[in-house]
């Protein structure tokens, strides 16, 4: 028994050896046919870019900066008389629009709910409004479109009606003519109904992450229910609803059938929101896509190509945050 | 650093051995070295974890047929040590080594070494019993086999003779097509064994194998070990010094300061336990510390 | 254990109580409080100028408010705002349920009585929009739907399972950057999905069709596909790996022999989540599979009809009956992804041991 003395950092501590896992060739030929398929999800996402990007760059390039900025959509006489002329900015501008409402009312109902869902809820029902919300985020939307139109219109109507005729001196809620139906107010707020679940569903998750003993110290040390929430959940789960609430941004702003559904398309810069008229790209793009010329599909997709990148980037951005936010948290 | 005098003399045939092999050649060579176990040893052996330095310069030399247990208190590597002895240590991206482990004389991380064949000559028990879910017991048994793509004659007699050496034959034989799960948790672990010897190992390793286990499991699971010992080398980690010197022939403690986990004795157990050289040794397995 | 018997001396009586819940005796009277405050609600909504269930849930909501900020006057500031913070976070999480409830509830009332006998087995070729609600169904919609799924789940779910693969098993050097193109992928707007298969798919074979459908579907389903698989595979403790590799596996045999069959239920709750994702899709349809009125089995020629483009369409329609009938549609679409969601909870949980 030679080795005695006492432990401490060891006097010649050799060179590391060189460690590699190495893989056969079953293993190896195992390895890229997954990985093949891993990548065929980035392979689809770029190809959906380029081949609207190829079939919409003539429009690009006859309209320029018009395409984007414009306030018309004509496909034109066909015979010259009439120019084809086509630009997105009224739906850019409603596309947005409906989205800051739906958003702006259901990123604090989200919080409200996912907080209930996680602090208040009586455990018996938790996890039963967990599996309902879950269902609830895969309602589809054209079921949102249809609820928006035959059951909460007339309601969303004599909202917008008390509104105007409180708050009408303000610009956003003017209503000359008095008719409340089918306006981006109600359309955002059925967009609201619509992202709501799936923002509840993204912050109640991130809430449930908070530390349990950072919550029980804090009624350790006599603090209330709502006094553990404000110093610690909330702080602690900010970027994740950041996050959820891009998600649902995300969706509000490439919603079809719903806004379709809900709104008259009608081509002109609408800031009225009470108004009965307005739209978003897509849209545009369900309504003009039958009888649209072939010079007019092309102005289509890209009017297609745009939507992509928006929504790219923020469900880019949203990503982002919700992984570094699990990243800082586990 | 002997703990036997036994030093591995026949170790120049290695090669034929079957450590260097291909997964074709894999079977035949395991009915070659059944016969004899591979000698193991390890040479200033090192291991690290990224910039943590947990292992420092390991000699040690196990003797064959027999059973070593692997001692001392938690986070003195001595879990490392043993996953370093089959290269499952590689699996962790940041881990690293240095020095050599001998079987039968050359060494494992050669690189022209298939880690995957060299696994098959050393079986290993977990902590927690890990039966495949999704497995029959029988088809627990025979997944090394099948795993392994080896050929074997006869299944049955496999499944018989396996489940018979880990000693949970006569209370599986009626229900080999059960799941795995649906066994108690120190029936699972035998199944474990039982999984291991299938593919003939010469080596057994095993990670503090009855922690998860009743004080009856556990006893039963001791009295597998000394069978196996009969025809085996079987090495085990183990927290519990009742159990260390109930079940090993010989012992070898690790300790560690925060530092890197050193080797500060190795000797015949019944030594270890009433005569150790060193005083932290006397220490520990007398419970002062650890 | 029957040695506690052995050990018990003398048996002590103990009646278990939960002395930090409300008295059932507060509960109730705070009950009949909440009951007295609805029939004030409601009285006011029947004099004043407020109206609707809205109006009622609104001064409701006022008076719980009123009577909480009365209640917590003496109780100290932090408690106070603790039971005014609380009431409106309670209110606020209603307001949050109550619009897909409404849904729900709205499916079932409406919906419910254009259904009888033949709905589910009937087409729409000889219904007219005014016919009464006997005739016609959902038949063909059901059929196309369930082949422009199927194909979907026959392209997504392999590739889906892969992608989790490489994730939880190869982990390779790209892990980052798929994990956050299927995140990134999984926001792509249903309607530009439908748009890429028109501009490929369609514009090549000079036709719409189901299949064309499908693919625009796939693209929707895969990211779904994929994460489900990635978390159900995450599941999959380490030790079995190891136990695998230290019996001398190969990766590959390892990953197909133990990994997957272990979660073999999980990947097929990732695939009903999948197809539960897309089955009400509207958007991608309008542009590549389109519709039609009657029962269709080839879904590579020419128009098919699905459960949503069916109520979409009679939605356009907007005759009365029409209406009757998109409500039907809808509730059966309703009712198949509900049961998808039961059949993936009952499997979900069937891996977890």
């Amino acid at each position: 028994m030679s080795q005695t003395g006492s432990i401490s950092a060891p006097q010649n501590v050799p060179q590391k050896r060189e460690m590699h896992v190495v893989y056969s060739t079953g293993d190896r030929i195992f390895r890229r046919i997954v990985t093949a398929g891993a990548l065929t999800s980035l392979i689809v996402l770029a190809l959906i870019g380029l081949f609207l990007l190829a079939r919409g760059v003539e429009i690009f390039r006859d309209m320029g900066p018009k395409f984007i900025t414009g306030t018309n959509w004509t496909a034109g006489s066909g015979d010259g008389i009439i120019p084809a002329e086509f630009s997105i900015g009224p739906m850019l501008a409603g596309t947005i629009v409906t989205s800051l409402i739906a958003l702006f009312f259901a990123v604090p109902l989200s919080i409200a709910g996912a907080l209930y869902m996680e602090f208040f809820a009586p455990a018996k029902i938790k996890s039963t409004l967990v599996s309902m919300l879950d269902l609830a985020a895969a309602i589809p939307s054209l079921f949102f479109g249809l609820w928006g139109v035959q059951v909460f219109s007339s309601m969303g109507e004599r909202w917008a009606a008390l509104t105007s005729h409180y708050l009408g001196w303000f610009p956003l809620f003017n209503n000359e003519l008095e008719i409340f139906g089918r306006s981006p107010f109600i359309a955002g707020l059925v967009l609201a109904a619509m992202i709501v679940p799936i923002i509840t569903s993204v912050s109640r998750e991130v809430y449930s992450r908070t530390p349990r003993e950072l919550v029980d110290s804090c009624h350790a040390l006599g603090g209330t229910r709502w006094g553990a929430i404000r110093a610690v959940v909330l702080p602690f789960g900010r970027s994740g609803v950041v996050g959820g609430a891009m998600l649902g941004l995300g969706r509000a702003l490439g919603e079809t059938v719903a806004v379709y559904l809900l709104l008259n398309l009608v081509f002109k810069y609408n800031f009225n929101i009470l108004e009965s008229e307005g739209g978003n790209i897509a849209s545009l793009i369900a309504t003009k896509f039958g009888e649209a010329t072939p010079y007019e599909l092309k102005a289509l997709l890209a009017a297609g190509f745009v939507l992509f990148l928006l929504t790219l980037t923020v469900n880019m951005a949203a990503t982002a945050v919700v992984q570094r936010t699990a990243k800082a948290q586990s | 650093m002997n703990i036997v005098n036994q030093v591995g003399t026949e170790s120049k045939t290695s090669k034929e051995n079957g450590i260097i092999m291909n997964e074709m050649s894999a079977s035949g060579a395991t009915a070659a070295v059944a016969e004899r176990p591979l000698g193991l040893e390890t040479r200033g052996l090192h291991a690290w974890f990224g910039s943590h330095h947990v292992l420092s310069d390991i000699n040690l030399q196990f003797p064959e047929r027999s059973v070593t247990g692997l001692i001392g208190p938690s986070g003195c590597g001595k879990s490392t040590y043993l996953r370093m002895l089959n290269r499952m240590h590689e699996f962790i991206p940041s881990a690293a080594m240095a020095g050599e482990v001998l079987m039968d004389g050359s060494d494992i991380y050669a690189p022209e070494v298939d880690a995957a064949a060299m696994r098959l000559k050393v079986g290993m028990v977990f902590q927690k019993p890990n039966p495949f879910p999704a497995m029959t017991i029988k088809e627990n048994v025979l997944s090394g086999i099948k795993l392994a793509n080896l050929e074997v004659p006869n299944h049955d007699e496999v499944v018989e003779k396996c489940l018979t050496r880990a000693g949970l034959w006569k209370e599986v034989k009626d229900r080999l097509n059960a799941s795995g799960g649906s066994l108690s948790g120190g029936q699972q672990q035998r199944l474990c064994i039982a999984r291991s010897l299938a593919v003939e190992p010469t080596i057994l390793l095993m990670d503090e194998p009855c922690s998860a286990l009743d004080p009856g499991s556990t006893l039963r699971i001791e009295e597998t070990i000394h069978e196996l010992a009969e025809k085996i080398t079987v090495v085990i980690v183990t927290h519990n010094m009742q159990q260390a010197s109930r079940v090993s022939d010989y012992c070898a403690f690790f300790l560690s300061d925060g530092g890197p986990g050193i080797l500060v004795e190795a000797d015949a157990t019944r030594k270890m336990f009433t005569n150790p050289t060193d005083t932290r040794t006397a220490d520990y397995v007398q419970g002062k510390f650890g | 254990m029957s040695t506690t018997s052995d050990l018990a001396v003398q048996v002590v009586e103990a009646t278990p109580t939960q002395p930090w819940h409300k008295p059932r005796s507060e509960q109730r009277r705070d009950a009949l409080v909440y009951l007295a405050l609805a029939v004030v609600a409601y009285a006011i909504v029947m004099i004043s100028g407020v109206a609707g269930p809205d109006g009622f849930a609104l001064v409701f909501f006022v008076e719980v408010l009123l009577l909480t900020i009365l209640r917590s006057r003496n109780i100290g500031k932090a408690k106070s705002t603790n039971a005014i913070v609380s009431t409106v976070i309670g209110a606020g999480a209603v307001v949050a349920f109550v619009p897909w409830m409404s849904i729900f509830v709205s499916l079932v009332t409406k919906g419910f009585h254009g259904l009888y006998v033949g709905y589910l087995f009937g087409d729409m070729r000889v219904t007219t929009p005014d016919d009464e609600l006997n005739m016609g169904g959902v038949g063909h919609a059901i059929i196309g739907s369930m082949l422009m799924v199927l194909i979907a789940t026959a392209i997504t779910l392999p590739l889906g399972i892969l992608s989790g693969v490489y994730l939880t098993e190869v982990r390779g050097r790209l892990t980052k950057v798929v994990r956050f193109v299927i995140q990134s992928m999984s926001g792509v707007p249903s309607i530009v999905a439908g748009l890429f298969i028109y501009t490929t798919v369609v514009t090549l074979t000079e036709s719409f069709s189901g299949f064309a459908g499908a693919l625009a579907l796939s693209v929707l389903m895969l990211p779904t596909v994929a994460r489900t698989s990635e978390e159900v595979l995450k599941l999959v403790p380490e030790d079995l790996r190891a136990a695998s590799y230290a019996l001398g596996a190969r990766q590959w045999r390892s990953s197909l022999m133990v990994v997957l069959p272990t979660v073999r239920s999980g990947l097929t709750t990732a695939a009903i989540l999948g197809v539960a994702r897309v089955v009400g899709e509207t958007a991608p349809l309008l542009l590549t599979a389109l519709s039609n009125n009657a029962f269709k089995f080839n879904p590579f020629n020419g128009p098919i009809a699905s459960m949503p483009m069916y109520v979409f369409g009679l939605l356009q329609i907007g005759t009365e009956y029409s209406i009757a009938r998109a409500w039907s549609g809808s509730l059966v679409l309703m009712l198949i992804v509900l049961a998808l969601f039961v059949a993936a909870r009952r499997l979900g949980g069937k891996d977890k041991r």
